[in-house]
This record gives structure tokens, sequence and C-alpha cells, in this order.
């Protein structure tokens, strides 16, 4: 098997795997949609002021697919490999000729894939029954999620090395990424100048969902790059990966 | 040349000496084993070299390669079982199977080696499903599909219940067959005894004994004991014979059983004297580990290393 075909004989396998695993199916996947539809009716017709009187949900769509690319990425890989880990599976699989590139080329694609699935789905059911418009241009968004996705699956590998065992993983993961959705303005956009926005401009996701808004801003005059939240999230991407690089692990921290 | 070459090894975590300067051979072919009680240093030696753990110092060739590089031309050469299961538990023992059979360049075939370890009837079952036993074959499965020259065994029987262990060495009586190079940590003697050409026993750090399982410890050459009891009211005194008391028994050792006997027989007849219960011992196996491994119980003969 050439490299390419090995790529892609690991990323089957990676996704069955997390295709069965209920955990990552549910969590990662169905998580992210049960969110989309309840707030996506509740607030069905509303409009928001501080965005020039659009609708909710030409807001919200936006916001949701960064929320799916974080659960994709971050949650799914963070939790993963604290499992694979404290479970001996990476161990095992250091002692085996896959390269460790090709089985983080098969992570980071299968976190992808998720992302990409959640991202139609979520555009889809905004288009069909939200009245969400298409965005306006699709090379800013493609940007802003692949930085995203960058940022998010480096998160993901470095909060993995925190957890203490496989049982603490899922609420180490969850708690920043709950922290972070309700202080980044996923369910609403958090009035500007607040100190909760200005906390908020700390962390990545509020520059990821402002930079995948852009493109779907139907007011924006610009061609749709929210610029100051892309530099951002690019530093966030390679601080991220930095720190994902030294934290890594193949085998649990003992004593 | 030999599959592993292992000079002055040494492992140091902190200021706690792990390994302190080992060194054996293993020849192609054979099977190895390093016997060891718990904290021994026999994983920390197994881990170097799978190249799971650096060295401190000292040399260490597998297959002819350094394996601190930790290459995927060696890796492709290796089977590694360690000690806990760890397989992905949403794929089947089939899709396991196929797919670390495409890490290798000349794997084996994975319905053979499904049969190899017995599991035909668990093929399209996942792994979270099978049993502890059904998931250990499945973790040596993987241990040869990549068709490997070398396979290491870290204590693949612990833990297993009679049955199960007898089934574990018909299994890797099976690799042997192949020709493979098996290296094996246990702290089994009888494990060591039924699978290995070769045995290191390993403790503190340090190789204390080296040989085939039948010379360990010179225990084809040790010392014999004629163990008897004589009946009661004659004194051992009158035997005029070097004999130990150890209990109701009396001991007599010897380099020399034959004319030991002979003379013990003798005076037996001679006297009219009963030698009950007569027996002539020699270290068991677990005799010598015990010995060499510092838990000698003190009955136990001393055995020159």
């Amino acid at each position: 098997m050439n490299d390419v075909t090995l790529l892609g004989h690991q990323i089957r396998y990676e996704q069955k795997s997390y295709w069965r695993n209920p955990q990552s199916a549910f969590f990662t996947f169905a998580f992210p949609i049960m969110f989309l539809v309840i707030f996506a009716s509740l607030n069905k017709g509303e409009r928001l002021k501080d965005l020039g009187n659009i609708s909710f949900n030409q807001y919200y769509i936006p916001a949701i697919i960064a929320f799916g690319v974080m659960s994709a990425c971050y949650t799914s890989l963070a939790i993963g490999l604290a499992n694979r880990r404290e479970s001996g599976i990476l161990k095992r699989l250091r002692g085996t000729p896959l390269p460790v590139w090709t089985y983080f080329a098969g992570l980071v694609v299968n976190s992808v894939i998720v992302s990409v699935l959640l991202g139609v789905l979520t555009v889809g059911v905004g288009v069909a029954f939200y009245s969400v418009h298409l965005p306006y241009h699709l090379a800013p968004l493609l940007l802003a999620l692949i930085l995203g996705a960058a940022t998010f699956c480096a998160l993901g590998v470095a909060v993995s090395t925190l957890a203490p065992n496989a049982e603490a993983a899922p609420a180490i993961v969850q708690f920043p990424f709950f922290a972070l959705v309700f202080i980044s303005g996923t369910f609403f956009p958090a009035p500007k100048g607040s100190f909760i926005s200005h906390l908020a401009g700390y962390f990545p996701l509020v520059h990821f969902t402002n930079a995948v808004f852009a493109p779907f801003n139907p007011l924006a005059t610009g061609n749709g790059f929210a610029g100051h939240d892309l530099l951002i999230l690019g530093l966030w991407a390679l601080g991220a990966s930095a720190v994902a690089i030294r934290r890594f692990r193949w085998e649990p921290r003992r004593g | 040349m030999p599959a592993i070459v292992v000079r002055n090894l040494r492992k140091s975590y902190g200021d706690v000496e792990a390994v302190r300067g080992i060194d054996f051979e293993v020849a192609t072919g054979a099977v190895f084993a390093l016997l060891g009680p718990n904290g021994a240093g026999k994983t920390t030696t197994l881990e170097i070299m799978e190249g799971f753990r650096k060295r401190t110092s000292g040399e260490v060739q597998v297959l002819g390669t350094d394996p601190a590089a930790g290459t995927r031309a060696l890796r492709e050469r290796v089977g590694i079982v360690l000690q806990d299961t760890a397989v992905d538990p949403f794929l089947t023992v089939r899709e396991a199977l196929t797919r670390n059979a495409g890490y290798y360049p000349r794997p084996r075939s994975v319905a053979e080696v499904i049969r190899l370890v017995g599991l035909q009837e668990k093929a399209g079952t996942r792994v979270q499903k099978l049993s502890g036993g059904q998931q250990r074959r499945l973790d040596v499965a993987l241990g040869i599909i990549g068709n490997p020259e070398l396979v290491f065994l870290d204590e693949p029987t612990t833990g297993f219940d009679p049955s199960a262990r007898r089934s574990a060495w018909e299994l890797v009586r099976g690799l042997i067959g192949g020709g493979t190079t098996i290296v094996l940590t246990t702290h089994y003697m009888d494990e060591a005894q039924e699978l290995a050409d070769q045995v290191a026993v390993i403790s503190g750090g340090k190789i204390v004994a080296a040989g085939t399982p039948e010379s360990l410890g010179g225990r084809d050459t040790a010392a014999a004991r004629i163990r008897f009891s004589l009946p009661n009211g004659v004194a051992p005194t009158e035997l005029q014979l070097p004999v130990e008391a150890i209990g109701p028994d009396l001991v007599l050792r010897t380099d020399d059983e034959v004319r030991a006997l002979h003379t013990l027989t003798g005076w037996s007849l001679d006297h009219g004297v009963p030698l009950l219960g007569l027996v002539v011992e020699r270290p068991s196996l677990e005799d010598v580990y015990l010995e060499l491994t510092g838990g000698a119980a003190p009955t136990e003969t001393g055995v020159a290393a």
C-alpha cells in the first residue's frame, strides 16, 4: 500500500469506529443537530437589533456550523484520544509500522468529514425550514472553516493530555467547551463592549463564529473576510498546534 | 547473526536503577524467556527492545538495528504483544486484523490468522463483545498479522486459567513452527520450561542466571539431596555421615549420589535399620528460581548460579 492508499485505509476504519461509538456519535454529531433544532425553532421570526435587525437564524446557522466543527474536532479528538491513550490503544499503535503522520491525518480527516456533514446538514436545515440565505461568499467561509478545524483539532489533542483518566475525560473536555459556547455568543451574540464579550475575545470560538458568520451576513459590504477574526484564529491554530505537538504522549502519565 | 544483542544495558528512572547492566543474545529462530518476579526489570528490558523506552546506556541491536531509532522498517519486521489488551472496541475481529494487515508490506492472510488463534466463530463480532481470553487471542493475532520475523510477548498468560494457558502455549508453539524468533517475559517457571530454549532469570535489574531450562542455575549438575528418616530410637549420629535434620527427615547432600546411596543402603542392610521414605531429589526449576530471585526457603539447596 502506498502512503495515500494507506491514509484512505486508515480513514475508513476511523469512520467505522466513529459512527459505531455511541459517545462520539451522540456527543459530537447528534448534539449540535439538537441545539440547531431547539434554538432555531425557539427564535424563529426573531430579529437581532445589534446586527442591523437581521433574522436570528441568519446568525444562528453559521454559529451552529462553528459549534459543529468544535464538537467534531475538539470534543471528539480530546475524548477519543484520552480513551485510546488510557486503554493502551495508542501505545499499541506505536508498535506498528503505521507512520505517525498517517495516524494523525486519519484522525483529522475523520473530524473534517464529520464537520462537513454537520455543516451541510445545518445549512440545509436552515435554508429549508428557517429561511436562511446561503452564504454570499465561499472563499472566506472555506478559510474560516480550515483555520477553525485546525485550531480545534489541535486543542483537542492538547486537552486530551490533561485528563487524568478516561472516566474524567468527558467532564474535563466538556466543561471548557460549554463555558466557551455560552460566553462566545453561539446561542445569542453578546452585547458589544460587555465584560462577557471582552472575555470571550481572548478565546478562539467567538472569532471563529464571527469569521463563519461574515460570509452569511446579508448586510456586510466587504468581501466576507473577517480579517481581524481570521488573524486571531490563525494565531490560535499555530499556538494550539505547537502545544499539541509538545504535550502529546502515547502513554498515560503515571505517578 | 543473532536476532537480538544486548550489551551492558542500563536504565534509570530518576535515582532508581531498574536495569543494572545486563547482557544477552537471542539466536534467530530461538525462543527466549526473561523470567523474573514483578519489578525485576523484565518489562523495562522488553520495552527497550520494542522501542517504547530509551535506554540510559549500553548497546541494543534488534534484527541488526537500534530499536531506539524507531524506524518503520524495523517495525515492519517485529510483532509486539503487550501485557494489556488494547484494540479499538468498535471494530470487529476481522476489521481490526484487516486494518492492521494494511500497515505491513507482506502481511499474513487475515482468515489464516483468525483460524490460527481459533476466533473463526467470532470473526464478525465487535471487540467489545469478546471475552477476556478471546481479546487476548486477538491481541496475539494482531502481533503476528504482519508476518514478523521476531515477536515480543509480554507476560502472555498472566491472569489465565490453566486451560487457557495450555491453549496459549499451543499457539506460541504454532508460531515457533514457522521459524519466528520469540522473546517472552513471564513469572511462571513452568511457562519458561514449556516454551523456551533459553532462559535468563532477571532479579533486581540484573541477570542472575542464564541457560537452557534444564541446566539453569546448574540444576543438572547441582548437589542431589538424599532424603529419608530413621525409625524411632535410632540416633542419626549412628550413621557417621554428614546428615542434616530437616523437620522429621534427614537430608544428605552429595555430588555423587551413586556412591552416597551405596554407603547409606550398605549401612542400612548391615545394621538392619530401614531407611524410611528414601528419595533422591534434585532442585526443581522452581527451587532454582526462588533461590536466584531471593525468595528462597531455608530448606533449599545452595546452588551456584
